[in-house]
């Protein structure tokens, strides 16, 4: 058992957000997937406060051993998701639920994370400060005193567990948890994906719909690594370690470097019950494993 | 009906072609696919490592025929490094396979034979159609070495682009003849320009088409968002919602 921002959780592995859509999956997958649910807590894709189509296809570029997404959070909406996506979760989830969110300013925060208080079904919250400024094209959590400062808004909003979802696309990310911890977080969680262009083949300009998009998968492991062992060295709140995880051994290594719970993103996609593999495997204390 | 959570090992137990296509037939005892389902495919040992040091992701291939006692067999056409390390597999060799996944064709009514429009690999889903409740095949291929594939249809009509085999020119030409003489569903699968001329065709003639769709795929179960298709309710994803639509609902 695992203690983690006053949850008790079954093993440390947990889903990255918008890796894994547990209403899709029962759809496909039907009851097995509870039996042998593979996160010991589930994280919501990030909900915005109105709802957002996500971006013109193509949506994936394939690198070399990892992926280039520019989904654009499509979603439906704080309103949908309280009327139609929390009753369908509270009836399904055998783990406790973390509901991942992003607003471009800290009134749009705030006002998601007042409706959100009365929700027995949200454990606890993931902010997603990956949103760009529409100002400086910068994400707003690429600045550590923004980042304090948004967090001194926000925080008093909510008396929910907060876990910021830092951004990898900045100067000093240790300074960046420094900053969500003095604001106020109960956790941090990293790594969100790394800034990367694909181009279409023949030459014609950016492959992506959205234009540029993120890199995940194994290609980040080492840069994740860095980074939370960085971040936790650097903060007292607990860290959740992520970026190219894909075996008990790769989990191992981000708990080793500080982290209390690891997230699998990519992963997931290639095999649907990656989790259970690797929560078995860090069970086990298997380090040599072919992926 | 649900597929079995998780990726899991198949062996390859059928390797043959036909052309340029190559047929692999996998053990899978546990689950039963509809025709237009799909499965996520992987080589057991050395995926990775060809062209761009790809692949990394599993590749979405369509479920060609479901065979007695657990045989699955899928159809491929080499276009990159996933389907060239997938058209290398041995017999004995093994797949790791996630499905079978996706929304198929729908049954036809009883008594009804309906138009089954493929071109090129798109073929592959129709071949399942045709095992589980008939239809007249109408097939597109580039030349008559493609058109090998064929044979894995009963008495289909074939046209190729150069004249090599068959009607000389474009298979919505075979499908507008057919219609002419009854009016029936239409089942495709295709590149997207054939796609467009069949829904087109379908509209003129007022009979319903499902079309089998193609998107870039992560995962093949909902999870990624990445695999959308513009639709008249906004974004579908394919994997889930498709990859089998009417083509009425198509943007
Ligand atoms: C539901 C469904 C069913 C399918 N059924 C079959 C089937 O039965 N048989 C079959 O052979 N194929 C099938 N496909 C198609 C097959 O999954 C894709 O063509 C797959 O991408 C092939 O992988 P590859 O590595 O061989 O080629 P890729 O290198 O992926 O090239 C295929 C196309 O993807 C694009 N592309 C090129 N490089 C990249 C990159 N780095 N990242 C992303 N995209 C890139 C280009 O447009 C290229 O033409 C199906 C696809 C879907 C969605
Ligand atoms: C397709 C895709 C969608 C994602 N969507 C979100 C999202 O909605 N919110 C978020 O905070 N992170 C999102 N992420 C980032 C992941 O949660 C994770 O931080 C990142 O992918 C690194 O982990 P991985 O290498 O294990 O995938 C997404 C990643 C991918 C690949
Ligand atoms: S392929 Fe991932 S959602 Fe469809």
């Amino acid at each position: 058992m695992i203690e983690f921002c006053g949850l008790k959780l079954r093993h440390p592995v947990i889903n990255a957000s918008g890796c894994f859509d547990v209403l899709a999956a029962a759809r496909v997958f039907g009851d097995e997937l509870f039996e042998q649910f593979p996160f010991a807590a589930y994280v919501s894709k990030t909900i915005t406060l109105r709802a957002r189509a996500g971006n013109p296809p193509p949506r994936l570029w394939e690198s070399a051993a990892g992926l280039i997404n520019s989904i654009g959070l499509p979603n439906g909406g704080l309103r949908a998701y309280l009327e139609t996506d929390l009753p369908a979760l509270a009836a399904a989830l055998p783990v406790p639920l973390i509901t991942n969110v992003m607003g471009s300013t800290p009134e749009e925060v705030g006002e998601i994370l007042d409706a959100l208080e009365a929700e027995a079904t949200v454990a606890a919250i993931e902010l997603n400060v990956s949103c760009p400024n529409v100002a400086t094209g910068l994400d707003i959590g690429a600045d550590p005193d923004g980042l304090e400062a948004l967090l001194h808004h926000v925080r008093p909003r909510s008396s929910k567990p907060l876990i910021v979802k830092l951004t990898p696309n900045t100067a000093d990310v240790a300074a960046c948890a420094a900053g969500a911890q003095a604001g106020g977080a109960d956790a941090v969680s990293l790594i969100n994906t790394l800034r990367a262009l694909a181009l279409a083949p023949g030459g014609s300009g950016a492959w992506l719909g959205g234009g540029s998009g993120g890199l995940s998968g194994p290609a980040i492991r080492t840069v994740a690594l860095a980074q939370v062992s960085r971040v936790a060295q650097r903060v007292t709140i607990p860290v959740v370690g992520m970026g190219g995880v894909a075996s008990g051994a790769d989990a191992r290594d981000l708990l080793d470097a500080g982290a209390t719970l690891v997230a699998v993103g990519t992963e997931s996609f290639r095999d649907p019950a990656a989790g259970s593999r690797i929560a078995r495997e860090l069970d086990d204390g298997f380090t040599q494993i072919a992926h | 009906m649900s597929a079995p959570f998780g990726r899991r090992h198949a062996p390859l137990l059928i390797r043959r072609t036909y052309g340029p296509y190559v047929v692999l037939g996998a053990g899978d005892e546990s689950a039963r696919a509809q025709p237009g389902q799909f499965y996520m495919l992987a080589s057991a040992e050395r995926w990775g490592g060809g062209d761009g040091e790809r692949p990394y992701l599993a590749r979405a291939v369509s479920v060609m025929s479901v065979g007695d006692e657990g045989l699955m067999e899928f159809l491929l056409e080499e276009v990159g490094p996933g389907t060239k390390r997938l058209c290398e597999l041995e017999v004995g060799e093994g797949l790791l396979i996630v499905g079978p996944l996706g929304h198929g064709f729908d049954e036809p009514d009883a008594g009804v034979e309906p138009l089954l429009v493929g071109g090129g690999i798109g073929i592959a889903p129709l071949v399942a159609v045709q095992e589980a409740w008939g239809g007249q095949a109408l097939l597109g291929f580039r030349d008559a070495e493609h058109a090998k594939a064929a044979e894995l249809f009963t008495d289909p009509l074939v046209s190729t682009d150069d004249g090599s085999r068959g009607h000389h020119g474009f298979v919505t030409e075979l499908l507008e003849a057919e219609l002419a003489k009854q009016s029936r569903p239409i089942y495709a699968c295709g590149p997207p320009a054939m796609l467009h001329a069949v829904r087109a065709v379908a509209r003129t003639h007022e009979v319903d088409c499902e079309l089998a769709v193609e998107a870039p795929m992560a995962c093949g179960f909902g999870a990624c968002y990445g695999c959308v298709v513009a639709t008249v309710d906004g974004y579908r994803r394919v994997c889930v919602d498709g990859p089998v639509f009417d083509g009425a609902v198509l943007a």
